[in-house]
């Protein structure tokens, strides 16, 4: 009765244990070496820089891979976190170019206020714009987390609520142009924390604190995966009222992994500005939020590396075709989401765990 | 008094009185199956118990009220639950699942470490329901029997005390079935079992207790030999042979 056909490859068989750990090891490795030893060696400064933006996209994927991959929530609002996060990074560099007392210049240049206004005033001090990068965005989060997942908003209503939230955001900040520079956003950062931007050097240095942000959260995410708390992600996502039959809240569970997410696209949004210079409406709004999602969906959502990978390919792929063919990205990028959407549900990373997979079946046949 | 005590319970949806004013009592230690024609009222009745359905009257377990309660708090309290169609979290593992049906109360430091070892009731709960062998393996690879296996031992290792299973057997092989009443006969050393099915002959071997349900009402009620003796439930089953 209990006998068994060819068992199938378990997740996390016991056996494999000690070899994962130790591949996990080497993968972080590996991604050490070619972001901090490749990279830099082999990218000119511009070529750099611009790896630079595309790891932050990165570090908003890898939290978007927590929440979508693995808590089934389809985040297409991270837009909302990523500006939090980096419009509090922007307020503090432009008053901090500024210079103490002095209005930033797109405030002068609008001409209609005298003095700074209360909300911009903490932002002057750099622990306190620091820690609201990625607390603000969690805060929100959290706060938005309660209302929606209580109330058992979940798929496609999720989904929309998240884009009216980015629009909502980027409307509001096109409207107070005189305190947020509206369409423009908070453009022409000069220095980051006493170092000039327009040094390739400090540039250089930014690309690596980038580097080392994006393997800090993916670090964060891999403990999280592969916690209990994962395996409950897990569970929450595939069977969400089964999960209530065993005494848990299915709510806390999910706005953990939100938070978490939103906590990750805040950093990233931070690190944006001074690597890109800038933050804008039209980076936080409808279409980025969507962006941010067609990288994970094409990498692999529910695996570690692969919304990043994902998101790296996507974007370098948007730099080299708008360039050559401006009109022709928008129909790419539809197809770039549609095609894993309905092929390749796992994305890329499944292609390479179905080759680990078919390899290790092949082997024990001839062993 | 402990155990379930559902007074004059009432599911209504959209008009329709599925469960119509239920009296039950479930006494701690009971196997008590309830039979009765598709769409009785045997699902809804224990969806209401669980919390799943909005329903009005009474429901005690252990003295505690669950009316009103939420699905989770009722969980909380002891009282476990299957599904007609099995409901594992089948890309976990059978350990995976047995070790998240054990951690409700588990605090968030031990929720964001690895799971280092397996915990002893989970490790008792694999030989209960007869998995040790397939712990690794993905639940949905598991065959339709021991999905339900699964689930009973996610219900041992939540600590449940009430075990309310929704045609446990349905779907299984004659070797599968009483194995399956054999582990029935152990849980109700420890739990009360409350148990959903149609099939006469597993009726008779392992239940203690009948409640046959009608209608969304309770039609008769006794053991084994008093309801099938009861003209009513022959007259419900007429068509139906009670001897099958
Ligand atoms: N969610 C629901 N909405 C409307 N009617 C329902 C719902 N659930 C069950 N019913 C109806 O209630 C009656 C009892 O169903 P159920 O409790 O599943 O019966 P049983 O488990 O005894 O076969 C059936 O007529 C069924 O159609
Ligand atoms: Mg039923």
């Amino acid at each position: 009765m209990t006998t068994l056909q060819d068992p199938p490859v378990a997740v996390e068989a016991s056996a494999a244990k000690a070899p994962r750990r130790f591949h996990a090891l080497i993968g972080f490795g590996l991604a050490a070496v070619v972001l901090f030893a490749l990279a830099p060696v082999a990218l000119g400064d511009f070529r750099l820089g611009l790896l630079a933006k595309y790891l932050c996209l990165a570090i908003v994927a890898v939290g978007i891979g927590l929440a979508w991959g693995r808590g089934g929530m389809l985040t297409l609002g991270q837009g909302v976190f990523f500006g939090l996060g980096g419009y509090a990074m922007a307020m503090h560099l432009k008053l901090a170019d500024a210079g103490p007392g002095e209005l930033p210049d797109f405030m002068q240049l609008y001409g209609q206020l005298d003095a700074l206004p209360w909300w911009w005033k903490p932002f002057a001090n750099p622990a306190f714009a620091l820690a609201a990068t990625v607390l603000l965005p969690m805060l929100v989060a959290f706060l938005l987390g309660l209302l929606i997942f209580r109330r058992r908003v979940r798929g496609a209503y999720f989904a929309i609520l998240s884009q009216a939230l980015c629009a909502a955001l980027a409307i509001f900040l096109i409207g107070q142009q005189g305190t947020t520079g509206g369409t423009n956003g908070l453009t022409d950062i000069q220095g980051f924390f006493g170092y000039d931007l327009n040094d390739p050097i400090n540039r250089r240095m930014i690309y690596f604190i980038v580097a080392a942000a994006l393997l800090a959260v993916l670090g964060v995410a891999w403990q999280l995966m592969r916690s209990r708390f994962g395996e409950l992600l897990v569970a929450v996502r595939d069977g969400e009222e089964r999960v209530r039959f065993l005494g848990y809240d299915p709510a806390n569970v999910k706005l953990v992994a939100y938070v978490v997410a939103a906590g990750m696209a805040g950093l990233a949004g931070a690190l944006f500005v001074p690597a890109v210079g800038i933050i804008s409406p039209a980076m936080i709004g409808v279409v980025p939020s969507i962006e941010f999602v067609i990288g994970v969906a094409v990498g692999g959502r529910a695996s570690l590396i692969g919304p990043a990978l994902g998101a790296i390919a996507v974007a370098w792929a948007k730099t080299a075709l708008s360039e050559k063919l401006p009109s022709a990205w928008t129909y790419f990028e539809g197809l770039l989401f549609i095609l894993p959407v309905v092929f390749l549900p796992g994305g890329l990373a499944s292609l390479a765990m179905y080759l680990r997979r078919r390899r290790s079946t092949s082997t024990e046949v001839t062993s | 008094m402990s155990g379930l005590v559902v007074r004059d319970l009432q599911v209504v949806f959209d008009g329709f009185v599925a469960v119509g004013g239920v009296d039950l009592t479930v006494p701690s230690g009971d196997v008590r199956f309830i039979i009765g024609p598709n769409g009785a009222g045997k699902t809804t009745l224990i969806d209401a118990i669980t919390g799943l359905a909005r329903a009005t009257g009474a429901v005690t377990f252990d003295e505690h009220e669950l009316l009103g309660r939420k699905v989770h708090k009722i969980a909380r309290l002891g009282v476990g639950r299957t599904f007609q169609n099995s409901t594992v979290f089948e890309e976990l593992t059978v350990l995976q699942n047995l070790d998240i049906a054990a951690g409700w109360h588990r605090g968030p430091l031990t929720l964001l470490r690895r799971r280092s070892s397996v915990p002893p009731e989970v490790q008792n709960a694999l030989e209960t329901v007869r998995l040790t062998a397939v712990r690794d393996q993905l639940a949905g690879t598991l065959p339709h029997g021991q999905k339900q296996w699964l689930e009973i031992g996610m219900l041992l290792v939540q600590n449940a005390k009430l075990f309310l299973l929704d045609e446990p057997v349905a779907g299984m092989s004659h070797e599968e079935r009483d194995a399956t009443g054999e582990l029935l006969g152990e849980l109700s050393r420890e739990h009360t079992v409350v148990v959903i099915e149609h099939d006469m002959d597993f009726l008779r071997r392992f239940a203690r207790s009948v409640t046959v349900m009608h209608a969304g009402k309770v039609l008769s009620e006794g053991t084994v030999a008093q309801v099938q003796a009861d003209p009513k439930v022959q007259e419900v089953y007429l068509g139906h042979p009670v001897e099958a």
